[in-house]
């Protein structure tokens, strides 16, 4: 039985809010870069070049790996491992939390991911090659490696956190399973603090070049900015991007008992499953996964000043999430709709979490940022409060919800409250 | 390869695995784990550079040789004679 107690009734202590941010995208290295791109039309898609697949496209990270990771880790880790280490550490600095004053015991690192290992496994594979295939020359690093925790565990290590530490397999809804792991985690009194989100190295892995060319699904363009178009009649696939953005998550008690900065409150949450398609989505089920956070909130949809929707720039794909989304909230008069993978691409394990975070900013500052590149608006894309191209201005928001689906039919909604007590 | 030849090698090796050291003061005689942060897995990589770069191959129950500069280098001066500088 699934608990259906509205967030904002419950008391202090199992009330969970975001106090810090730490991310890399394409655009920006922390969230007012990556907001300032967001709301100047800045895409972060460049040429890219990888082994075996040859040219293509891509949303490249450019953060200082060694601001907190020696060189040696770095060599001896994973890219996953970097941009979650980075990450942490820089979402723990925005907190403002002492953190030599933490017992580090009580900390609990929860990060989703699209998939883990592809990218090492490739890289042993490809290095052995040089060797006829000799297994003596393979890595004793490659276990450690790819072990499925892998990135939650680097950032254990780096920090020297010793509470729970895994990663949550979720597709490309991973960024927002994470972070309602955390808050679950939260609540269960598991830890006290969480670090929680999703991060992505996949533009280092060809099979998913690959793959998603084989499938069709891999975007196009002659101007890289271009590529990644969702809900134009125009797109034609996937940009890949890698990233990361993992989120201090407290109890409110927590927060308030330190005078935190709060970011926003989680407020409605929801995981389901379409259970139809290895690769297709069910917008019935996404509707469903809508609804069903919106009940958790205890809202209905005309109180959602933003949908952040997952769309990734296929044709399918975007056509049934508005399906889904016209459903839910076709009839709201005051919702905006927008996308940030027009931006960055999809960055997989790290997608909800970054584009949660490029609309978190817009309770302070009352901005919606648009989703670009919609040239020739898909009239199946056609859905109300579709905010195209420009930022628009709004007088306040107070609910965001943030949709993230992947691959087996899976389907996550986060709602975050502007917080007020 | 000579044995200074053979140093140089180790000292690049060295520096691949652990470039946050500075290998510019080592101590031939006195053990790397003394002087540097090396644990167990940074010495296989050792192992490993040796078998990838020079076809050295290094049995576990040598491992023990390759405690300090000056033992690594008198042991591998015989299996590194015929390695091209």
């Amino acid at each position: 039985m699934i608990a259906n107690t509205r967030q904002s009734d419950l008391p202090d202590s199992m009330r969970v809010v975001i106090t810090g941010i730490g991310l890399t995208a394409p655009i920006g290295n922390n969230l007012a870069e990556l907001r300032e791109g967001l709301l100047n039309g800045r895409s972060g898609v460049v040429p890219y070049e990888i082994r075996y697949f040859g040219k293509t496209l891509a949303g490249v990270c450019n953060f200082e790996v060694n601001r907190h990771q020696s060189r040696k880790d770095a060599r001896r880790g994973t890219r996953a491992g970097s941009i979650g280490i980075y990450c942490a550490n820089e979402a723990m600095q925005n907190s403002g939390i002492e953190w030599d004053q933490v017992d580090h015991s009580t900390v609990g690192v929860y990060v989703g991911v699209t998939e883990h290992g592809n990218v090492e496994t490739e890289n042993e594979v490809y290095q052995i090659k040089g060797y006829d295939y000799d297994t003596s020359f393979w890595s004793h690093h490659h276990n450690p490696r790819t072990v499925a925790n892998n990135p939650a565990g680097e950032v254990a290590l780096n920090m020297q956190i010793t509470g729970p530490h895994y990663t949550i397999g979720a597709a490309c809804a991973a960024g927002n399973a994470g972070m309602i792991q955390g808050m679950q985690m939260l609540q269960l009194g598991e830890c006290d603090i969480a670090i929680a989100g999703g991060v992505s190295e996949s533009i280092h892995t060809f099979g998913i070049f690959a793959g998603f060319a084989s499938q069709g699904a891999l975007a196009s363009h002659a101007d890289p900015a271009k590529a990644s178009r969702p809900f134009d009649k125009g797109r034609n696939g996937i940009v890949v991007a890698e990233g990361g953005c993992l989120y201090i998550l407290e109890r409110l008690s927590d927060a308030k008992a330190r005078n935190a900065k709060i970011y926003g409150e989680i407020v409605g949450h929801a995981i389901n499953t379409d259970a139809t398609d290895f690769v297709l989505p069910n917008p019935e089920r996404q509707a469903q996964c809508m609804n069903k956070a919106l009940g958790r909130a205890g809202l209905n949809a005309e109180q959602i000043d933003i949908v952040s929707t997952h769309a990734t720039g296929t044709s399918n794909g975007d056509t049934l999430e508005c399906v889904a989304v016209r459903a839910v909230f076709g009839k709201s008069e005051r919702t905006f709709v927008n996308n940030a993978k027009s931006f960055i691409g999809h960055a997989m394990g790290a997608a909800g979490a970054i584009e949660l975070a490029g609309n978190i900013a817009s309770f302070e500052d009352r901005m919606i940022h648009p989703t670009i590149n919609v040239d020739d608006l898909d009239p199946d894309c056609d859905i109300p409060g579709l905010v195209q191209n420009q930022p628009r201005e709004t007088g306040q928001v107070d609910y965001i919800l943030n949709n993230s689906f992947g691959m087996l039919g899976i389907n996550s909604a986060l709602i975050v409250k502007r917080f007020t007590d | 390869m000579a044995p200074e030849e053979i140093r140089q090698a180790i000292i690049e090796i060295l520096g691949d695995i652990a470039p946050d050291e500075d290998l510019t003061e080592l101590n031939d005689v006195q053990s790397f784990r003394d002087q540097m942060e090396l644990d167990s897995m940074d010495f296989l990589d050792i192992v490993m550079e040796l078998r990838k770069r020079y076809r050295v191959q290094v049995p576990e129950e040598d491992y023990p040789q390759l405690a300090s500069m000056e033992s690594t280098v008198n042991y591998l001066i015989p299996r590194m004679a015929d390695a091209p500088a």
